[in-house]
């Protein structure tokens, strides 16, 4: 599927929309009580800060950047050494200006590392920022003062004068901090793709050399785009240092730069909204996947080959098609493949699944027996009869699924036929 | 002020050890319209990168309006006025016809770098781009992407997004490759129509088209000016008849173009 | 003067296993444009296969059977996956080689564990290939093998003694990759498919509109490199360790080696592996900081300066960093990296 589908939804719904998001982030805390929902609510507004301010790189720029945890771990070191200086009372700045410490941060270190890393682009720039990332974490176990050394730096963000009551003691404080911040910097995000310098940069994407044609010089472009890119990575690194109240050199390390290119692709590069789906799924994925199975980096690095393969615009794309679809009245003829997909799917899923889980008992659990329950069934590591059955089940669920996926591409194709001669007669009857 | 719009001062481009541009000497007033003629693989097309800043010259001088722009970098070289078009259709695909005709004039209306105005709110700039729109022919097409777009509309976007920024001196490379007759005979009088007073470059093979077009025509052979001339003395000048035009020009001629 | 050769020798021997790591890749990389991010991951699967099938036919056999089967699993990737995605452009290529990569991480570990598994050397190679014996009076001299210890310790006290050993395992590393690097200038000088290859290394569109059966090339260059790369897997996991992590350690390094020496030559990522394999040997086992070196000269500083983090910092410590610090500066000073003749 290469093509890419145009779909403008309505306009006048952009208020609607942007209404809808800061209620949402206004009462999400109080539709979900419990203390592990506000502490993923929280992770998730900074995880959409960070994975937009990627996107700028990665799907309005077309810069793909092994390295952007370097700018948000950055801003959180700055903001947290800062935190500490107001604690000391060296600084006298609110706590609720310290994501701002991170922002500038982020950009003073895009402004430094971007001037080189901006000199190529395509592959030589991924693997530039790839060599940055190393060059800083690698930094981070030499300087110790700064980065904290293997303890990290840590702080205490009830600290400075209390505005208006407001201590950042209790954690729903925090969550309505984040809250203010994620919603502006979603909005300026998203007025930044409306601007001449955003559309500049789309162009930059599409035709690198064409741009230098109309007369903008593309490098200066890019360099732009990474400094505001940085700029907003900071602020999340800001956050995050708030929030933690301990940064570790891991928030520069490959393993996070790996987490953000990952989601954020995974829900979409391609649209403005794809990162925010990407980051709240990061956070899903972390707190709460990483908690039903340890083969969870298996099945998101699968995830992510199957994306990058079958349905490269990520998750929105995939919405954004079947609103499509929805929008010429279509939807109810596919919705018998996407059952059959999804059934196939789980049986294969279950099967592979059941095969992964044994393995790793046996790897880890062996002291505890040879048993362990899976979906509800118990099944014996070492039995063969288990092998056989988790076998036999995926490799059924693999052959039905072939065969509801062919089903599936041929309505899917026949759809998208109709679909396009409908838009021709609407355009030839106007 | 410099009589010519475009000159050329024994241009000369090797790559590697081989010459490809080999003494190059042209100088073209302001609204001339030259068509440059040749034989596959003369150099026409490296010319016209070289004069655009895409490659670099070995030696020798190219001015723009008196200035040198040889040595320059391509953005440089069109924000002095100069544009052009590519033979292998180069646009902005991911961006609707709108979008690329509106990036196409940011840059010449002063819209430098900045991130702080919102592009609906550019009034010139959107005006200019609807204006464009309109005149190359594509206003039912206004928010197509542009990758959707038929081989012809895309050529004319192509068109569009190299006048678009205002250039005075336009320099199109094969704008007709792959079209049909009537595709091109309606080209052509848009081509005519959007260069109205601006100097025009051309790279042709059409022979009728050449004719029809063109003020002047520059004959390209094995990386030099054979002659530059009108059409008329051109057709006549035996030594272009020799190494490149032949009898096809009777034949064209009696086949009523 | 011992120590500068035996550093010398480990450098060189470093820097030929990087060599046979970024040879794969310059190759891969400069037949299909494709960066293979999970290029260090198959040196990993290299040295597990190594391992296991050492334990079951014979390090060997395995040292052959090893990277056969990695280029295997190779060209398998090629065929389904890379393949599918090659028509989207280099990112997306570049994208599914990265979650290749976590993929291979995360099956690495669930078949093998965690922790590091012992993958010893054979017997043949366990020993030292020779030690060097330098001796304050009678100069210095070579020993095939491991030195007898008498001859490493002298009854007078004012003769010092000092030997040197050269382990057996990287001396057959440098065989190795000097054989290989022998392999595979004549296979690109003398065959036909090492001349589409060379082609294909500064013209790449010229090379494919040569006619010859483009995919399968692709499948049996791509193997070809990731079995390189398992070659250099069974070496390297014998020599050093075999552990999840080699994979990350070794995966930016070469990466490094080919932008420091030019995307898309061969002699650039020659130079570059060798000069950063000594590179980084010499500063692990070098102890000066700046601080020393004051002294050393008779500078007198300041309390302050004396305690600055910057001045105390030992080149050994600096060490790791090292390869990324030339990556920028190469980058700074000559973007083309430094054989370079494409802009990749």
């Amino acid at each position: 599927m290469a093509t890419v589908y145009k779909f403008k939804p309505l306009n006048v719904g952009r208020w609607v929309i942007w209404s809808l998001f800061a209620l949402l982030l206004l009462v999400a805390p109080l539709m979900f009580t419990r203390n592990l929902s506000h502490t993923m609510l929280e992770q998730m507004g900074i995880a959409i800060i960070a994975c937009l301010s990627y996107n700028v790189l990665l799907g309005q720029g077309g810069m793909l950047s092994f390295g952007h945890a370097v700018y948000t771990g950055l801003g959180s070191y700055m903001a947290m050494h800062a935190l500490n200086a107001v604690s000391g009372g060296k600084l006298g700045i609110p706590v609720s200006l310290l994501p701002l410490v991170g922002g500038l941060s982020g950009m003073g270190f895009a402004v430094l590392l971007g001037w080189v890393t901006t000199r190529k682009s395509g592959t030589p720039f991924a693997m530039i920022t790839l060599g940055v990332a190393e060059l800083v974490f690698a930094m981070s176990l030499m300087f110790s003062e700064f980065f904290g050394g293997e303890a990290g730096v840590s702080g205490n963000r009830v600290a400075g004068q209390p505005f208006l009551g407001i201590t950042f003691g209790p954690q729903i404080q925090v969550y309505y901090l984040i809250a203010v911040y994620t919603f502006v910097s979603v909005a300026a995000l998203f007025a930044f793709t409306q601007t001449p310098l955003g559309r500049i940069l789309n162009a930059v994407r599409d035709n690198p050399e064409r741009v230098e044609f109309i007369g903008y010089n593309t490098q200066r472009v890019r360099y732009l785009a990474f400094i505001i890119s940085g700029f907003f990575a900071g602020i999340a690194g800001g956050l995050g240092a708030i929030n933690f109240e301990i940064v570790t050199a891991e928030v520069v390390g490959a393993a996070r730069s790996g987490a953000y290119l990952l989601f954020t692709f995974l829900g979409g590069a391609t649209f403005f909204f794809g990162p925010v789906i990407g980051g709240v799924l990061m956070v899903i994925a972390f707190v709460l996947l990483s908690e039903l199975t340890k083969a969870w980096l298996l099945y998101l690095g699968l995830v992510f080959l199957f994306m990058v393969m079958y349905a490269p615009g990520g998750i929105a794309s995939l919405i954004m098609m079947n609103l499509r679809v929805a929008k010429f009245g279509k939807l109810r003829q596919i919705w018998n493949s996407y059952l059959g997909l999804g059934l196939t799917a789980l049986v294969m899923l279950a099967g592979a699944g059941a095969i992964i889980e044994m393995v790793y008992h046996l790897q880890l659990n062996s002291a505890l027996g040879d048993n362990l329950r899976f979906m509800g069934v118990m099944l014996n590591a070492r039995g063969l009869d288990s092998w056989f059955g988790a076998a036999f089940v995926m490799l059924t669920g693999l052959g039905l699924f072939e065969l509801a996926r062919r089903q599936y591409m041929r309505e899917w194709g026949a759809i998208q036929e109709e679909i396009e001669k409908e838009i021709k007669r609407r355009e030839t009857a106007v | 002020m410099s009589a010519y719009a475009l000159e050329l001062k024994d241009v000369r481009k090797n790559f590697g050890k081989t010459e490809i541009i080999r003494g190059v000497n042209l100088a073209v007033k302001a609204g001339e319209r030259v068509a440059v003629i040749g034989p596959n693989g003369a150099g026409k097309s490296t010319l016209f990168n070289l004069i655009s800043g895409r490659f670099g010259l070995s030696s020798g001088e190219i001015l723009l309006n008196g200035q040198r722009i040889d040595g320059m970098k391509p953005y440089e070289i069109n924000r002095m006025g100069l544009s052009r078009s590519f033979q292998i259709t180069n646009i902005f695909p991911k961006l609707s016809v709108f979008e690329n005709l509106r990036c196409s004039v940011l840059w010449s209306l002063g819209y430098r770098y900045t991130f702080l105005k919102a592009l609906s709110g550019l009034r010139d700039a959107n005006d200019r781009a609807d204006e464009l729109l309109e005149m190359i022919g594509l206003e039912k097409r206004r928010d197509t992407l542009a990758m959707n777009l038929t081989y012809a509309e895309q050529r004319a976007l192509e068109i569009g997004i190299t006048i678009g920024g205002g250039a005075e001196v336009i320099l199109l490379d094969e704008p007709t490759a792959g079209m049909s007759k009537s595709e091109t005979s309606r080209f052509i009088s848009l081509i005519r129509k959007v260069t109205e007073g601006k100097t025009l470059l051309t790279v042709e093979h059409d022979m009728g088209v050449v004719f029809g077009l063109a003020d002047k025509i520059a004959v390209v052979v094995y990386g030099e000016v054979l002659a530059f001339d009108t059409p008329e003395a051109v057709r006549a000048n035996a030594r272009v008849q020799e190494a490149y035009l032949g009898s096809t020009v009777a034949d064209s001629q009696a086949g009523g173009h | 003067m011992e120590f500068f050769l035996i550093s010398m020798l480990n450098g060189v021997s470093y820097g030929l296993l990087l060599f046979m790591l970024s040879s794969g890749l310059t190759l891969i990389f400069s037949m299909m444009g494709v960066l293979n991010f999970a290029h260090a991951s198959f040196y990993m699967i290299g040295a597990y296969f190594g391992y296991t099938l050492t334990g079951l036919i014979g390090f060997w056999p395995a040292l052959i059977v090893s990277p056969l089967l990695v280029g295997a699993c190779g060209a398998l990737f090629e065929r389904l996956s890379l393949r599918k995605v090659h028509p989207y452009g280099h990112v997306p290529e570049l994208l599914v080689t990265f979650g290749l990569s976590y993929v291979v991480l995360e099956l690495v570990q669930l078949i093998w564990g965690r922790v590091a598994v012992e993958f010893q050397p054979p017997e043949l190679l366990k020993g030292s290939a020779f030690t060097l014996i330098t001796h304050s009076v009678e100069g210095m001299r070579l020993v095939l093998g491991a030195a007898p210890a008498d001859m490493c310790a002298s009854m007078d006290t004012a003769v010092r003694v000092v030997c040197s050993p050269f382990p057996a395992t990287r001396a057959f590393m440098m065989v190795v990759a000097v054989l290989m690097l022998v392999a595979l200038w004549l296979l690109l000088t003398r065959t036909r498919i090492g001349l589409v290859i060379q082609a294909a290394l500064t013209h790449p569109d010229m090379a494919e509109a040569l006619g010859h059966n483009v995919p399968r090339v692709f499948m049996l260059v791509f193997g070809a490199g990731t079995g390189l790369a398992g070659l250099a897997g069974v070496i390297g996991g014998s020599t050093f360790v075999t552990e999840p992590a080699m994979a990350a350690t070794v995966g930016s390094v070469i990466f490094v080696v080919v932008v420091v020496g030019g995307m898309g030559s061969l002699a650039g990522a020659f130079l570059a592996s060798l000069l950063i394999g000594v590179i980084q040997t010499f500063a692990v086992a070098i102890d000066y900081s700046f601080l020393s070196l004051a002294r050393d000269l008779g500078w007198q500083l300041s309390a302050a300066a004396q305690d600055n983090t910057f001045a105390k910092l030992t080149v050994s410590q600096v060490a790791p960093i090292l390869p990324y610090l030339l990556l920028v500066l190469i980058l700074i000073f000559r973007p083309k990296g430094l054989l370079g003749t494409r802009e990749g």
